[in-house]
């Protein structure tokens, strides 16, 4: 399919176990996103979120399998697929423009300096770090570092950011600020994004689909919930939604027990052909090729229950 | 506060040196006549015999004898009288040949070995057999192959200092944290650039302790080794002067060598400082 911007393709991990046996950790995972989509993980810890990632990033090889970004199956990693880091991976001996640069130069190999500098300088304007591009990484707070790791990641113009849980190690102040930033960052620039998270709420606010993992070993994709929520959602108002509570006991149900059971409750389920869920709005199906795709329909909260 | 903790401590170090001082002189000073005995006989007994001085010189005897020595450091009599300068700038200069050496060495090859698990796996063996042989058990090999004995001192300083260095670069190589690694990867980096831009910065603190550790272990054998291969330098000094049963430049150059060993640690302990980050 022409609109699948990243494909992901019956990919398998499987680590030797003890005792010759294998671990498997997932296979036959598909996967595929349109280019400027958003997209959210969530799974419980152990069902391969990560390793999907890096197989995304290139850091690390399906067992089987392949992924296609823009018409090309991957090999190793690339500066068209940038990473942030769940715990930033900034270099503590540079500054935060020697940090950036250090992307930038990378990508740029002929550019002079003062014209990596400059390109360096305005992604740390982007991310708000005006004033601090010659303090080393540790003197700056946890919020400051992830800035850094995002405007490192944004500086080499990648097709595609992949972030591993980034904002999880900080406070809730700070993570609904990068939250801002980094969704008026994506919308600005039509960035491709896939987030790995454990935060429900952060998935709903970001995310135009989200991924649903069961849990591992033996994880799969269980479901695909497109994010009913209006594209130009704030976060203040967010709640206010008359989907946005269906939408969230619906992930928070799965999460506490479909993610368990689901594997056992449904024998047929197709890897290839995940069910796409749409909260509490009939009519408005995605259209997939032709295929049939089964569609799976939550109600919202009827109109009395609405506040 | 810290100032006022540096005052008092630099304060009880020097109460305690001039502690050490005055016992040192009370214990070795002359105790007035101790035997009566014709001035011929006395002449030729000495004055440990006839006015009970302790054969130990006393901290007065060594300060002059030191000072003797501070006045003409470069003064070259021939074989057996050199200046004590002449003799620390021949044991430095042996040190600094041999320990370079090692560097050269050690640091590229432990930079291989470690990027490189197989290789790591590999020489671990041989390493783990050669790092504890006592550099001083080369020596008769190193005289019987090289021929020469200065440069087979060189060559016992080389092979003492190479293994610290070589392990802590090894480690220190070994373990960059896998998320910088990451960061090169994701950025495209080659290898070359890698190394220079991510494992040398990150592995550096860890490769300076080892050369630290190095730099003290060669000033240590150095003076062994001169010892036993003659000729010059601070170790035949000590050797030369215990033959002469000079005790007063014995002791000189135990301070001396210790002093010198100080500064080199001092001098490794700052490039350390100068390439630690904080993280």
């Amino acid at each position: 399919m022409s609109d699948k911007f990243i494909s992901i393709e019956a990919i398998a991990k499987r680590y030797p176990g003890a005792g010759g046996a294998t671990t498997t950790v997932f296979e036959n995972l598909w996967l595929s996103m349109a280019r400027g989509e958003f997209a959210c993980v969530i799974g419980h810890s152990g069902c391969g979120k990560t390793t999907v990632l890096n197989i995304l990033a290139g850091l690390d090889a399906p067992s089987e399998g392949a992924v296609i970004v823009d018409g090309q199956a991957i090999s190793g990693t690339s500066l068209d697929r940038a990473v942030i880091f769940q715990s930033h991976a900034l270099l503590p001996w540079r500054t935060v423009l020697g940090n950036v640069a250090y992307a930038v130069s990378s990508k740029w190999r002929s550019w002079d300096r003062a014209k990596v500098k400059a390109h360096a300088q305005s992604f740390i304007d982007l991310v708000g770090l005006t004033g601090s591009e010659h303090k080393r990484p540790s003197e700056l707070s946890g919020g400051m570092k992830q800035r850094v790791g995002i405007a490192r990641a944004l500086s080499i113009t990648p097709k595609m950011m992949l972030m591993d849980e980034p904002f999880s190690a900080l406070d809730a102040l700070t993570r609904g600020t990068l939250q801002d930033e980094v969704r008026r960052i994506c919308l600005e620039t039509g960035q491709t994004a896939f987030m790995i998270t454990h935060d429900v709420d952060e998935a709903i606010y970001l995310a135009d689909k989200i991924f649903l993992m069961t849990n591992g070993p033996g994880a799969v994709l269980a479901e695909v919930v497109q994010n009913p929520l209006p594209r130009d959602r704030g976060r203040t108002d967010l709640h206010r939604h008359p989907l946005y509570y269906a939408l969230r006991n619906h992930i928070i149900d799965f999460l506490v027990t479909r993610s368990k059971t689901f594997t056992a409750e449904t024998p047929d389920h197709d890897p290839r052909n995940v069910p796409v869920v749409h909260i509490g709005k009939p009519g408005l199906t995605i259209a997939s090729n032709g295929e049939e795709q089964r569609q799976t329909w939550i109600p919202g909260p009827s109109p009395g229950l609405t506040a | 506060m810290t100032s006022s903790l540096r005052l008092r401590a630099g304060l009880v170090s020097i109460a305690l040196l001039a502690a050490f001082l005055g016992v040192w002189h009370l214990a070795t000073r002359s105790t007035g006549t101790a035997a009566t005995m014709s001035p011929e006989y006395a002449k030729l007994m000495g004055l440990t015999a006839t006015q009970g001085k302790s054969a130990m010189p006393g901290p007065l005897d060594v300060g002059a004898k030191l000072w003797e020595h501070l006045k003409r450091p470069f003064y070259d009599n021939g074989p057996n009288d050199k200046g004590l300068g002449i003799q620390l700038a021949y044991s430095i200069a042996r040190v600094g040949t041999g320990y370079l050496l090692a560097v050269l060495v050690a640091i590229p090859l432990g930079f291989l070995i470690g990027m490189s698990p197989l290789l790591s796996k590999a020489l671990d063996p041989f390493i783990q057999v050669l790092k504890p042989i006592s550099p001083l058990a080369w020596m008769p090999l190193a005289l019987y192959t090289i021929k020469d004995s200065s440069i087979s001192a060189i060559f016992v300083i080389f092979i003492c200092s190479i293994w610290p260095m070589l392990l802590n670069t090894v480690f220190g190589v070994a373990s960059v944290r896998k998320e910088w690694i990451n960061v090169a990867r994701t950025l495209e980096v080659g290898t070359v650039r890698r190394a220079f831009t991510v494992i040398l910065p990150a592995a550096a603190p860890t490769i300076l302790t080892g050369m630290r550790i190095s730099i003290g272990i060669a000033w240590l054998v150095i003076v062994a080794a001169e010892m036993l291969v003659g000729g010059t330098g601070i170790g035949y000094f000590v050797w030369n002067e215990w033959n002469n049963l000079s005790i007063t430049n014995v002791i000189i150059a135990i301070l001396l060598i210790g002093i010198v060993g100080m500064l080199l640690d001092q001098i490794l302990a700052r490039f350390t400082r100068m390439v630690t980050f904080p993280e």
